[in-house]
């Protein structure tokens, strides 16, 4: 590879300056606050704030609720990246098999991406819906009395369905230029080698396909620990009462409804180490199993 | 020609000074769909009834959103002039001390003189300190109240109910016409804060909260308080109740479709409910318990007040006052109360409804204010509760897990005092 020499040492600097600027104001700065406030209790309108040292994190990490809710996300997390995961490479393989009518199947499958998903919230919000939702009047014919809002596993089922849907178009896309990637001559030469349509899949078609497995792993599990806050707030309405939530919505529910800034600043720097640590763990393990061309 | 031209720059010249001479204020308040075009049209009234002012109103979204935005805006010196908060987030507001202007000082020093007793008894407490000065303008204010479905009832051969007790005995007959007897949309609202006021039984330590924030602590496991959620508990075991989740409409639509035989809304309800029910209905007072010495009195006063917030030029808080004094006059607080449903805020306004013949035509528009005007008691006045918002978020979750079959309500009460006490003893640190 060629190097890249410039004239002058401070040169590179200033063409790193926008994108440090951007990244210091919207990420460094306001990390560091939430990290300040999380030490202090302090009232509402920034009268006055106290000094409680860890407290807030003892309250938190002591309280069973949150517990509760941390279980939630990390089987909510797991659930919707695998499924999402899956269910959007069978698509992919299935759509690049096919010969005829495939860019009609193809724009069908990634159509769904357009949709906002405040607005795929809504939509799967209307298909669980109690009192005339087709899911829960089909649930009903097999005697499934699906309880969305009121029963905790019905509405973890349909937030984990509608946030599983909204993301199959994302994984589809790039699982699908992903495989149209794979250069010919090595599907041909595997073809040769191997009758089993399936073992050629795991041997030769994921192991090259990993890059971009990998890339949508971190994707999808951030997608699921943060992006779904949409879905979680159109599915419990606003109420979460006795309904699953995620950490975010915590944060969110704590913070700006409940007003209390020192405690969801905790709670949002607790978010910040795992998915920190988490990052780290894809980085040092993951990627060492990964074929990059 | 020329001369036209002066004469018509200066005309302009002149126009346009007069109208920048007018002050500019701005409402940040939390209703949307017809209340909030409603809002928009009370903003327009104002306006054209004077030059000196201009209000514009901006709907920040929901109560939690509006709230939520006047604290951010506090903290970075661009707050509103006018801030809707409901009543759970009263005590975040009041105790703030130094975050809103005492609506009765503002009046005063705008030169206008406040007269107390000119409001209602149910409203007056609610948004005031312990020495009854208003801190807040009541304004849209709401009680919770029953609304009857009148063909159920004539089915079942049965009266509406004026105590829990009767409604025990006509639920089985209501059920057996095939309707769900009971619905409500609001536990948090309608069966504990008003169970308290309607049956006169204390909600918590500090005279509800108003004397101090210190050591404060909730009454839920309050034997009474317990036992109106086990009969509901029981209710909705029989089928005498249905409970449809924490969200109100889903709740309310059961009622509107024909589908229910009493339901506990909000008198604001009103407005809405007179679109969208498909049969006739009528309304009467929330229940009570016979059994429980001394019930039967006033309910709180629900919905929000007005907070005029501190910081603002003496220009603007005159503009504020002029405004508080146009809203509670008779002409539009009747203008308001009809087109909503909220219940006029002061003696004179009722009387003028009165008087027009609106009750004659709406019966059940007059229940909200003729409950509020119930004689009222010890602990009917209000409850001043920090992090409240949160500590109903905690009782919708364990009300929740009561009618899931999830936890007792003894234990449900006995999480919700706890962690309900946790919170009040973090804000009374957050208020020293």
């Amino acid at each position: 590879m060629k190097r890249v020499q410039f004239s002058h040492p401070y040169l590179p600097y200033l063409f790193l300056l926008p994108q440090m600027a951007v990244i210091f104001i919207f990420f460094y700065w306001p990390s560091a606050q939430a990290i300040q406030s999380s030490f202090y209790l302090e009232d509402p309108f920034g009268f006055g704030s106290t000094f409680v040292g860890i407290n807030n994190y003892t309250d938190i990490l002591s309280s069973s609720e949150y517990m509760r809710i941390a279980w939630f996300t990390v089987w909510f997390t797991v659930l919707v990246t695998f499924f999402s995961l899956s269910i959007g490479l069978l698509l992919a393989v299935k759509a690049d098999a096919i010969l005829k009518g495939a860019s009609a199947y193809k724009t069908l499958l990634i159509s769904v991406y357009a949709v906002a998903p405040p607005v795929a919230g809504l939509i799967g919000v209307m298909f669980f819906d109690q009192h005339i939702g087709p899911f829960v009047k089909f649930a009903a014919l097999f005697g499934w009395d699906m309880r969305i809002g009121i029963n905790y596993y019905d509405t973890a089922i349909a937030m984990i369905t509608i946030a599983v849907w909204k993301q199959i178009p994302y994984n589809f896309i790039f699982f699908l230029s992903g495989l149209q990637g794979i250069p010919v001559s090595v599907r041909e030469a595997s073809a040769i080698d191997c009758r089993s349509g399936l073992r050629r899949f795991w041997t030769i078609t994921l192991p090259l396909l990993s890059p971009t497995a990998f890339f949508l792993l971190i994707i999808n599990m951030t997608y699921a620990l943060f992006d779904t806050f949409g879905i979680v707030d159109t599915t419990v309405k606003d109420k979460a009462a006795n309904n699953p939530i995620t950490l975010v919505y915590k944060v969110y529910m704590d913070g700006f409804r409940g007003n209390d800034l020192g405690g969801s600043s905790a709670q949002s720097v607790i978010l910040m180490i795992v998915v920190f640590v988490l990052t780290i763990f894809q980085f040092r393990f993951l990627e060492r199993r990964v074929h990059y061309n | 020609m020329l001369k036209k031209i002066v004469f018509a720059s200066a005309a302009f010249a002149l126009s346009a000074s007069t109208s920048f001479a007018a002050t500019n204020i701005t409402w940040w308040h939390g209703m949307s769909g017809h209340n909030g075009d409603v809002i928009n049209e009370i903003a327009k009234k104002f306006n054209e009834s004077q030059s000196e002012c201009a209000l514009t109103p901006v709907s920040k979204g929901t109560y939690e959103e509006a709230l939520a935005a006047g604290i951010a805006a506090f903290r970075s010196g661009e707050q509103p002039n006018i801030l809707q908060v409901f009543d759970a987030g009263a005590a975040t507001i009041i105790n703030a001390k130094g975050a809103a202007v005492p609506a009765e000082d503002l009046i005063t020093q705008a030169g206008h003189t406040f007269d107390r007793d000119a409001f209602i008894d149910g409203v007056r407490y609610f948004y005031a300190d312990s020495d009854g000065k208003f801190i807040g303008m009541p304004f849209n204010s709401s009680a919770p109240i029953m609304y009857i479905n009148d063909e159920a009832l004539k089915k079942a051969g049965v009266e509406a109910p004026k105590t829990w007790e009767e409604f025990e005995a006509i639920a089985p007959k209501l059920k057996e016409a095939g309707f769900v007897p009971l619905v409500q949309s609001q536990l948090t609202w309608e069966f504990t804060e008003n169970f308290f006021s309607r049956n006169n039984i204390q909600f918590a330590t500090n005279n509800n909260g108003y004397d101090s924030v210190q050591g404060t602590e909730i009454n839920v496991t309050d034997p009474n308080h317990v036992m109106m959620y086990e009969k509901l508990k029981a209710w909705a075991d029989e089928g005498y109740f249905g409970y449809y989740g924490a969200g109100w409409s889903d709740n309310q639509k059961v009622f509107e479709e024909n589908k229910a035989a009493l339901w506990i809304g909000s008198s604001g309800s009103f407005g809405g409910l007179q679109k969208t029910a498909q049969m006739p209905f009528s309304a009467t007072f929330l229940p009570y318990w016979n059994s429980i010495d001394g019930a039967g009195v006033h309910s709180f006063i629900g919905g929000a007040a007005l907070f005029a917030m501190a910081g603002k030029p003496e220009a603007e808080n005159k503009c504020t006052a002029s405004f508080f004094q146009f809203l509670t006059s008779p002409e539009i607080q009747v203008f308001y109360h009809k087109s909503t449903g909220y219940v006029p805020i002061t003696k004179a306004a009722y009387e003028m409804a009165k008087k027009e013949g609106y009750y004659e035509e709406k019966p059940a528009a007059e229940v909200g204010i003729l409950q509020l005007s119930l004689p009222g008691a010890e602990w009917d006045k209000g409850y001043r509760l920090g992090f409240y918002p949160q500590i109903r978020e905690v009782m919708e979750r364990e009300y929740g897990r009561i009618f899931a079959g999830e936890t007792t309500v003894k234990d449900a009460m006995e999480t919700i005092k706890k962690e309900a006490d946790q919170l009040l003893a973090k804000f009374a640190k957050t208020a020293s």
